[in-house]
């Protein structure tokens, strides 16, 4: 029997989701650049090689653009094929296939074909990686209709919500931070799904909502203990899923607590923490009592200097600080 | 090769369809019935029409922005095609595309896109799902030569060539990048020669002559299927209109640019004109044949635009339809 209890950590939560579902389902496939080493995926393609061989194991060549296409044509027939990005940066390479392609392939043919691919980009910040290894995209790719977007926080949701890009017959865009890899939780042996479009209440709170995803919930999380000390009691949103936007949760909490301190890994024009203002501003106004206030990347490209770098990355402090901002 | 009178009938209807019905959309682009832009095939229906003979229903197809032809010849309703060209409801995509945007799932036609290259490795795509599902089926990626300058283009040959993949890349080189003349974009004006540098068979073929290109296209086709892949094979070929609409780089403008003599040129080389007369010098179709064959096209032709014009409009209420499959 397996234990009720049993710890992975997120990066082999997605590589038991994989081995699950490419067990289960014959029609997915992996494809991407450095499938094979743990260099480029981390261990999250640990012994697919060997248990499903080079047809549904792809490494490919440096072509970032026609592997996505590759993908996104191959889903046009009816697999389910996972196109894997190790850095985001080089995605941009692929953006015709997705944005041109994958996303308008179902309006503009008028639901003749639906594109059931997952596209699965990994941001790799830090460690003095500077401007072009390091960028979290999320907020371009969610403007885009026609695409979903998620960003699990950790391993439970890694598994949950990889089961559940696969299974969706449209285009999604799976988005890891890769700081999140060796973080270790309770996750379910069986197949299951987590529901894309859901966010999820981590911490109970009625002072202020702390909206956060990906590896943002990590610093939130501390955030929430140290406002705890202070007496203050957060909320905390984690979306899980960017697009479609769980504003049902979001509008539900601010309605509760009537303050908003919106977290994201990104940077801050334009983005992810900007639609979630408009959206409580036009939808929730009247549960404000503050102004909302935002933690997010500065407008500026990752620094390679660790000094730089420990002032460009948001951490629990400036979480912190934003909250008691509104609530003095 | 010896051919059955059946199957030169067919190959003639097939061109004569498509080039009917791409003439009959002249008058709507003229006076404002049809809007979305139209790029006309008209001139080039020997390379659908030979290859489409060589595929079979299953097989696979993408085209780009000027891809009525390739829909037709793979079995595509021409009802649907024309709706599509209107914008109406009952079309192939269902008023959501229009003319650039034609699929037909059921005969195999995939899909087509004007972005240039767009589709090349949707199509790659397509065959390497059929090398790990080992299903023996072909995938024919249709673009023309401005979409060498794609970087995409060649990674695609790469990919194919690197995993043998059951695909045609077929390129269909009428000499001009929208308003550029080939010269202007390549030192080499040779596009089947790209294949040399990534190991795949290629050949450059008269694509103004279905039988050349049936020939070449079968000959590729059986050799994708038997795990012989992939083949580029460039057709040479002209548009007998311009870039987009009947003569104008800018629909409804009249600003083909390219010199009389030319085009005069190519229309003495007229796929379908070459054909016939070919079928009569050896009488392998009777004059009154192909006259019966002309009516019947005619008059399907004649039906698809009543068809389209008759169609409704999609409706406003369903504009947030289709953005996601359920």
């Amino acid at each position: 029997m397996f234990s009720q209890n049993r710890k992975l950590t997120y990066s082999l939560a997605i590589n038991e989701a994989l081995h699950q579902i490419m067990s289960k389902d014959k029609s997915v496939f992996l494809i991407g650049q450095g499938v094979k080493s743990p260099w480029y995926v981390g261990n999250t393609c640990m012994d697919l090689l060997e248990k499903f061989g080079e047809k549904r194991i792809i490494d490919t060549p440096v072509s970032e653009n026609a592997m996505t296409g590759a993908a996104i044509g191959a889903s046009l027939t009816g697999m389910r094929a996972i196109i894997v990005h190790p850095r985001m940066d080089f995605m941009l390479y692929a953006f015709d296939p997705i944005i041109n392609q994958a996303a308008n392939w179902s309006y503009m043919n008028g639901g003749k074909l639906s594109v059931p691919v997952v596209i699965w980009g990994i941001i790799n910040r830090g460690g003095e990686q500077a401007a072009q290894h390091s960028q979290a995209l999320q907020a371009l790719l969610a403007h885009i209709p026609g695409l979903k977007v998620v960003m699990p926080s950790n391993a439970f949701d890694a598994k949950g919500l990889f089961i559940a890009a696969i299974n969706d017959p449209n285009p999604v865009v799976f988005i890891d931070d890769r700081w999140l890899y060796n973080t270790e939780m309770v996750v379910p042996e069986d197949l299951f799904e987590i529901e894309i479009g859901k966010a999820i209440i981590r911490k109970n709170g009625t002072d202020v909502t702390l909206v956060a995803s990906s590896y943002m919930v990590v610093e939130a999380l501390k955030a929430v203990e140290e406002l705890k000390e202070q007496n203050i009691k957060a909320e905390l949103v984690d979306l899980r899923t960017i697009k479609p936007l769980d504003e049902d949760t979001i509008l539900n909490s601010v309605r509760k607590t009537g303050r908003i301190v919106i977290i994201d890994g990104g940077w801050r024009s334009f983005g992810v923490s900007a639609e979630i203002a408009a959206v409580v501003s036009e939808k929730g106004f009247k549960y404000l009592k503050t102004s909302i206030k935002r933690v997010t990347l500065p407008d500026i490209p990752a620094p390679a200097s660790n000094s730089l770098e420990q002032v460009y990355y948001k951490k629990a402090s400036d979480i912190v600080e934003a909250a008691k901002s509104i609530l003095t | 090769m010896r051919y059955s009178n059946g199957f030169l009938e067919q190959l003639y209807q097939t061109m004569l369809r498509i080039r009917y019905c791409e003439e009959s959309l002249v008058n709507p682009i003229l006076d404002g019935r049809i809007k979305c832009p139209v790029h006309l095939y008209s001139g080039e229906e020997a390379i659908a029409t030979g290859i489409g003979a060589a595929l079979n229903k299953d097989d696979y197809i993408f085209g780009g922005h000027r891809s009525h032809g390739h829909y037709l010849a793979k079995g595509g309703d021409m009802n649907k095609l024309v709706a599509e060209i209107f914008t109406k409801v009952e079309g192939c995509s269902r008023g959501r595309g229009g003319s650039m945007h034609v699929i037909d799932p059921e005969v195999g036609m995939l899909g087509s896109a004007p972005i240039v290259g767009g589709t090349i490795s949707l199509a790659l795509g397509a065959a390497l799902a059929s090398s790990i599902r080992n299903d023996s089926r072909v995938t024919v990626s249709f673009f023309g030569d401005g979409a060498t300058g794609e970087g995409v283009l060649h990674e695609s040959l790469n990919f194919a060539a690197l995993k043998k993949l059951p695909i045609i890349f077929a390129c269909e080189n009428n000499f001009y990048s929208t308003h550029l003349n080939i010269r202007e974009i390549r030192v080499k004006e040779d596009i089947a020669s790209l294949g040399i540098a990534f190991g795949i068979r290629n050949y450059k073929v008269d694509g103004n002559d279905v039988l050349k290109v049936y020939n070449v296209a079968k000959q590729s086709v059986d050799l994708c299927r038997s795990g012989g892949g992939p083949v580029l094979i460039e057709f040479v070929t002209y548009r007998l209109r311009g870039h987009v609409g009947p003569d104008d780089n800018i629909q409804g403008s009249h600003t083909d640019i390219r010199p009389k003599e030319e085009l005069e040129k190519w229309l003495s080389k007229d796929p379908i004109t070459r054909f016939e007369e070919k079928l009569n010098d050896k009488s392998l179709l009777p004059k009154e044949k192909i006259k019966e064959i002309k009516h019947k096209v005619e008059l399907e032709v004649k039906s698809a635009i009543q068809f389209a014009e008759q169609s409704l409009e999609p409706k406003e209420g369903d504009i947030t339809k289709y953005v996601f499959s359920e």
